[in-house]
């Protein structure tokens, strides 16, 4: 049991991975955050509920497990203590939920608004029972802090940028090339899927989840399974856990082949971007034929998978590792070998490892700055149990680490994915589900990015959902990109950025 | 660089021929695209716009540029500003936080200008509907010439999408 020397109760959640739920009081709240801290442990997400009365929550990832912490507010009261100050990560969290319920940390250092961009009014709570959407409201600007100096001028970017990818903002104050300060404005994709979750059927809400963030489909799905397997007490058959891992593993691959082909073609190596969008489409069209989808959405479904593998594609699975294998390995020379790429990554974006443990830099991009977590290591579902992970991590930092992480995954994935082939159980592939059940559960996932949370909270009957919070790793790393740049020429931003590729989807939700 | 060299000779060239595999309707839809071709005497600048999708559409739109679909053979690109582009391929559900930007993209575009909803977020809303931070259909805001279905949609219907507004545009072009 985690957390023994605080005055908390803590029961364990059903569920296959080891986690903990307790109830907080205010003197307790921040006294966990530092007992959390200074065990080595790390803040995973911080939400909220309006239930009949406002609540906020922490899930911690401690030695032992997950640790979910819940804080009632007084009746009335609208303040918790802030843990910005502890963990600096809860700072945008907090800002998020005061836009969303309407109670906010106290004495905090930032209290500006994140995902309320004035598009609804001030005062007015998405996430109170009963809210209506109020008219659409004009657009307010943001109070960015200044730089000032000789020769400080900023640079305005987004939020529609000049490539195809997401909308945010990045406001560079800069002298020259050099970047002085980097602020971030994200929030421009927010959807209310926090709000929607609670009009979507609990049997359903999969597919919600797997579009909170479009790349992360399988983790997102995955996690809102687990949470909901959880409450009902579904086993998932050996078959379906495998598969999910497979599935897991191609959307690591997909995503690992894109980036690590624009990480060439931001450094001005397009080779690099014709290789690896080549081998990504290769995936892309076989995940269509095996699994039905290019992005595997909705494949995974409460209970286990949507369809079995065919043993043809299985067939083909394999034979495609094979393949991406030897060309990865090829293309991994030629990047290593190439000056002109390894002049842009070497030392560039750096955030090094004690400023990456303080910042609480997630999943990839955290083991590229030595913090060295992967849920699939260190707690390991079947078959991962099994098949054994062998982390990748690299203390470098910089974009140039991003990318040896990015190959180094890549190439374990591929092994990973040839030994599910190889003794894939036989079996049935979906649970069948039973009767509505309330309660609460949580699922988490380690995604591409890093790992994907889920809280689940159904009414009594188990009818609806009263509560679906998804967390993106974005949330802890995008505030390390503003560290990241800084020194570096407003150029190599791109670079630095890619060499993240945090979701604003999955930040903003 | 003799690595590089040798692995571009023993690939070839992968590029496909474009929407083909297709009935009568592709094969209008690209000879239409053909005769704009001609007529415009460039390619058609297209300037891409999330409107608060999850970021599959991207994804499978970015795969438009890959070996394969080769789009800028097509007469395809993508540009980077509103002031170059003659088609406006927006995806998503129109979060209010992105419906200014959309607004000021569209009319910074010279005239007569496409509008091409991908996806089914960007035609009703998809999964996340009309609400507090939505929109919905994206025809609401502006006028749509053509709608890809798809969550998302895939590369090859991204394409046709495109030749199917760009037909629309011809059409246009000869009404008095």
């Amino acid at each position: 049991m985690p957390l023994t020397d605080l005055p908390l109760t803590l029961r364990p959640l059903a569920g296959p991975l080891p986690m903990w739920q307790g109830a907080a009081d205010a003197a307790t709240w921040p006294a966990a955050a530092h007992a959390v801290q200074e065990a080595g442990g790390r803040l995973v997400s911080l939400w909220g509920k309006m239930s009949a009365r406002a609540s906020v929550a922490a899930a911690y990832a401690v030695q032992e497990g997950l640790v979910w912490l819940e804080l009632p507010l007084a009746d009335g009261a609208a303040t918790y203590p802030d843990l910005a100050a502890i963990f600096p990560a809860a700072g945008r969290m907090q800002r998020a939920l005061y836009d969303l319920l309407g109670i906010a940390p106290e004495g905090a250092a930032d209290t500006r608004p994140w995902l309320n961009h004035g598009a609804w009014p001030k005062g007015w709570f998405p996430l109170h029972a009963g809210a209506r959407a109020p008219a659409p409201g004009a657009l307010q600007d943001y109070p960015f802090v200044p730089v000032t100096g000789d020769g400080v001028h900023e640079i305005a970017v987004g939020p529609v940028h000049a490539g195809i990818i997401e909308p945010g903002h990045f406001r560079f104050s800069v002298v020259g090339e050099k970047i002085l300060r980097l602020e971030a404005r994200l929030g421009y994709t927010h959807k209310g899927i926090d709000a929607l979750f609670a009009q979507t059927p609990p049997e359903a809400g999969h597919c919600l989840a797997a579009r909170v963030s479009g790349d992360s489909a399988v983790a997102y799905a995955w996690a809102y399974c687990m949470a909901l397997e959880s409450i009902r007490g579904i086993a998932v058959p050996t078959r379906a856990q495998w598969l999910r891992a497979l599935l897991l593993e191609r959307e690591r691959v997909a995503n690992h082949l894109g980036d690590l082909g624009a990480l060439g073609n931001d450094a001005g190596f397009a080779f690099g971007l014709t290789r690896f969008s080549r081998l990504r489409e290769d995936w892309l069209r076989l995940n269509r034929a095996a699994f039905g989808h290019r992005l595997l959405m909705d494949c995974l479904v409460p209970g286990g998978v949507a369809a079995d593998l065919q043993a043809g594609e299985r067939d083909a699975l394999r034979a495609q590792c094979d393949a991406v294998e030897t060309e990865v390995r090829k293309l991994k020379a030629i990047y290593e070998e190439h000056a002109g790429l390894q002049d842009r990554f070497l030392t560039t974006g750096r955030v090094a490892p004690p400023l990456a443990a303080h910042l609480g830099l997630a999943g990839l991009a955290g083991r590229a700055s030595g913090q060295a977590f992967d849920l699939r290591a260190d707690h390991p579902l079947p078959p991962y149990d099994a098949l054994g992970v062998n982390m990748a991590t690299h203390r470098g930092g910089d974009v140039a680490a991003r990318v040896t992480v990015r190959f180094e995954e890549t190439l374990e994935s591929l092994r990973l994915l040839r030994a599910m082939l190889e003794d894939l159980p036989e079996g049935a592939c979906q649970a069948a589900l039973p009767p509505p059940q309330g309660g609460r559960g949580a699922g988490w996932v380690e995604g591409w990015r890093g790992e994907v949370f889920v809280a689940l909270e159904l009414t009594p009957d188990g009818q609806h959902i009263e509560r679906c919070h998804c967390h993106d790793p974005s949330w802890h790393n995008w505030p390390a990109i503003e560290h990241a740049v800084i020194g570096n020429i407003v150029p190599d931003f791109p670079l630095i950025n890619k060499s993240f590729n945090l979701s604003y989807s999955g930040h903003d939700r | 660089m003799w690595n590089v060299i040798k692995l571009i000779a023993r690939t070839g060239n992968l590029s496909e021929p474009g929407p083909q595999d297709a009935g009568a309707i592709e094969a209008e839809a690209r000879r239409i695209g053909a005769e704009l071709l001609g007529i415009v005497g460039r390619a058609v600048a297209i300037r891409e716009l999330d409107a608060g999708s999850c970021n599959g559409c991207e994804l499978e739109i970015h795969a438009l540029n890959n070996p394969y679909y080769n789009v800028e053979a097509l007469g395809i690109k993508f540009v980077a500003s509103p002031r170059h582009a003659d088609l406006l391929l927006v995806t998503g559900p129109v979060t209010r936080n992105m419906e200014q930007a959309l607004l000021r993209t569209y009319q910074a575009m010279p005239q007569p200008r496409l509008v091409v909803a991908a996806g089914v977020c960007a035609k009703d809303g998809g999964i996340f509907g009309a609400s507090y931070a939505c929109r919905g259909a994206l025809a609401g805001l502006l006028p749509v010439d053509a709608w890809v279905p798809g969550c998302p949609p895939e590369p090859l219907d991204l394409l046709r999408g495109i030749l199917v507004a760009v037909a629309r545009l011809k059409t246009a072009r000869v009404e008095p």
